[in-house]
């Protein structure tokens, strides 16, 4: 059974048409990233595969669960499926250690004693090991994220949904969180990712999907993919990109 | 001729303005507590509940602040007891200042709420948080810290405004100093020194909120001297 299966997802936004069927598989331990201009979609499609968006025709399944049902369910699935946004979402009033284990104590019920273990553990796992005391607004963007990976791997999700996770980030910063995304991927977590990384994509994602006027336009290994695009749209879209 | 002020007829009654002072703190105590409380219920119910029940927690916010406190005392104290309800005047005071601050706060918190950007809430959300623990883990207390100067604000004008309850005797400071001057005829020293004893309360009443928002917010907030509370200051831009 794959990780992530999505069958004719559609979605509008009031009269807007925002996804027109999509269908996309991903099995376990694949990375895909997913690429396509500002406004096709990737979010929205994104948001819709743990239920933080409503669609209105379709179904998604992922690590087990239908995205579908009352918020209790959603929230079954969420337990399992991680996301990291493009702005950290970091909750400011509180330091590094609680902002990873506040899912993890008042969902699961992990007691107090074992949740200093998961915060070594989870922040080893970005390289962050001596910040646990800190406060989000004493980090760098790149380290807020990585805190924010940090959060949604607490919870041992099976799935992972990254949302332009580098966007925010200077040049400098982006590095630290693609490693750590690169060593995800090693270690064999599911993984989405939509990116505006086209080298990274190339090199860490197993697949890419071209997403293009709320279609999936064209999808393949990453290798073939990038060296021998099909569709004119693609062509044109990683074009600026390839030198 | 210049008026000659003179205190001792007064200060002789000082155990009825100690009296007083108790009661007023009691009164405002009481009435704290129990305003906020209703104030931070109807503003979640606003921002997050079903339709019906914001509708009625508007109704409700727009009765209480669009009418004056003293109406809402003599409602209170004597209309009630037409619908079968006899309260002591006490017990008025406290219910009318409470909602009178429930009223005037469901406002204060709920601009709080709302200043939360979504994004903070899709991120609870998306890590499997309900609604609820997401309102109390995520949300509270940042949405606290932006509101906390305008909050305490108001909670001076409920502590200040207690002195109303007078008017239907509920035993409180202001209600004290009017017995002493009716008797002593003294007006002028015997307010001023209500005045005074006004004045005391308010600062510790502000020292106390600033305590509470130094742990509310221990997210190492600056340290401020203790006499110029850290309600006075604006919230840092982000949260
Ligand atoms: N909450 C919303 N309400 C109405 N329209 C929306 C909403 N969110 C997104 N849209 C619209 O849906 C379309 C797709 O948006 P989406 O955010 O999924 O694009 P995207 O591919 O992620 O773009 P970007 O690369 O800029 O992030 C856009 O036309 C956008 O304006
Ligand atoms: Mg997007």
């Amino acid at each position: 059974m794959p990780a992530l299966r999505i069958e004719k997802l559609r979605k509008s936004y009031g009269a807007l048409p925002v996804l027109k069927g999509i269908d996309l598989s991903v099995e376990n331990g694949d990375v895909v990233a997913i690429i396509g201009r500002s406004g096709s979609g990737k979010s929205t499609m994104l948001r819709c595969i743990n239920g933080l968006e409503p669609f209105q025709e379709g179904s998604i399944e992922v690590a087990g669960h239908r995205v579908e049902g009352s918020s209790s369910r959603l929230r079954e699935l969420r337990k399992e499926v991680g996301m990291v946004f493009q702005g950290y979402n970091l909750f400011p009033h509180l330091n590094v250690a609680d902002n990873i284990t506040l899912a993890p104590r008042v969902v699961k019920g992990v007691p107090r004693a074992e949740c200093d273990a998961l915060v070594q553990q989870v922040l080893s796992r970005v390289g962050l090991e001596e910040k646990a005391g800190a406060y989000p607004d004493e980090l760098s963007g790149g380290q807020q994220q990585r805190v924010a990976i940090a959060r949604s791997l607490a919870m041992k999700p099976k799935v992972m949904l990254f949302d332009e996770v580098t966007s925010a980030l200077d040049p400098e910063l982006t590095g630290e969180v693609l490693k750590t995304i690169a060593e995800l991927a090693e270690a064999g977590m599911t993984m989405v990712l939509v990116t505006h990384e086209m080298s990274f994509a190339r090199r860490v994602a197993t697949r890419t999907v071209f997403m293009h006027e709320g279609r999936v336009w064209e999808e393949g290994l990453s290798e073939t993919f990038f060296s021998s695009p099909q569709t004119p749209e693609l062509q044109s879209f990683i074009a600026p990109n390839l030198n | 001729m210049a008026y000659q002020m003179n205190f001792t007829p007064v200060l002789a009654r000082a155990p009825e303005l100690v009296e007083g002072t108790i009661n007023t703190v009691f009164l405002s105590a009481q009435s704290i507590a129990i305003g906020v409380t209703i104030g931070l219920a109807i503003a979640l119910i606003r921002v997050d509940g079903p339709k019906w029940a914001a509708a009625a927690g508007a109704t409700y916010v727009e009765a209480f602040r669009n009418t004056p406190l003293l109406v809402q005392l003599f409602l209170i104290f004597f209309g009630l007891p037409y619908m079968g309800v006899r309260l002591s005047a006490n017990t008025a005071a406290i219910l009318a200042i409470s909602l009178n601050l429930g009223a005037y706060s469901t406002e204060i918190f709920r601009a709080g709420l709302l200043a939360i950007p979504r994004t903070q809430i899709e991120a609870g959300l998306a890590l499997g948080l309900s609604r609820l623990q997401v309102m109390r883990y995520v949300i509270i207390v940042p949405a606290l810290r932006i509101i906390y100067p305008a909050l305490t604000g108001q909670l001076t004008l409920t502590l200040l405004g207690s002195s109303m309850a007078s008017a239907i005797s509920a035993t409180e400071l202001t209600l004290a100093a009017a017995k002493i001057e009716s008797q002593t005829f003294r007006s002028l020293e015997t307010f001023l020194i209500a005045a005074a004893i006004y004045i005391a309360l308010t600062f510790v009443f502000r020292a106390i909120y600033w305590l509470i928002g130094l742990w509310l917010f221990r997210r190492k907030a600056p340290p401020a001297p203790v006499l110029v509370p850290l309600l006075e200051r604006q919230p840092e831009a982000r949260i």
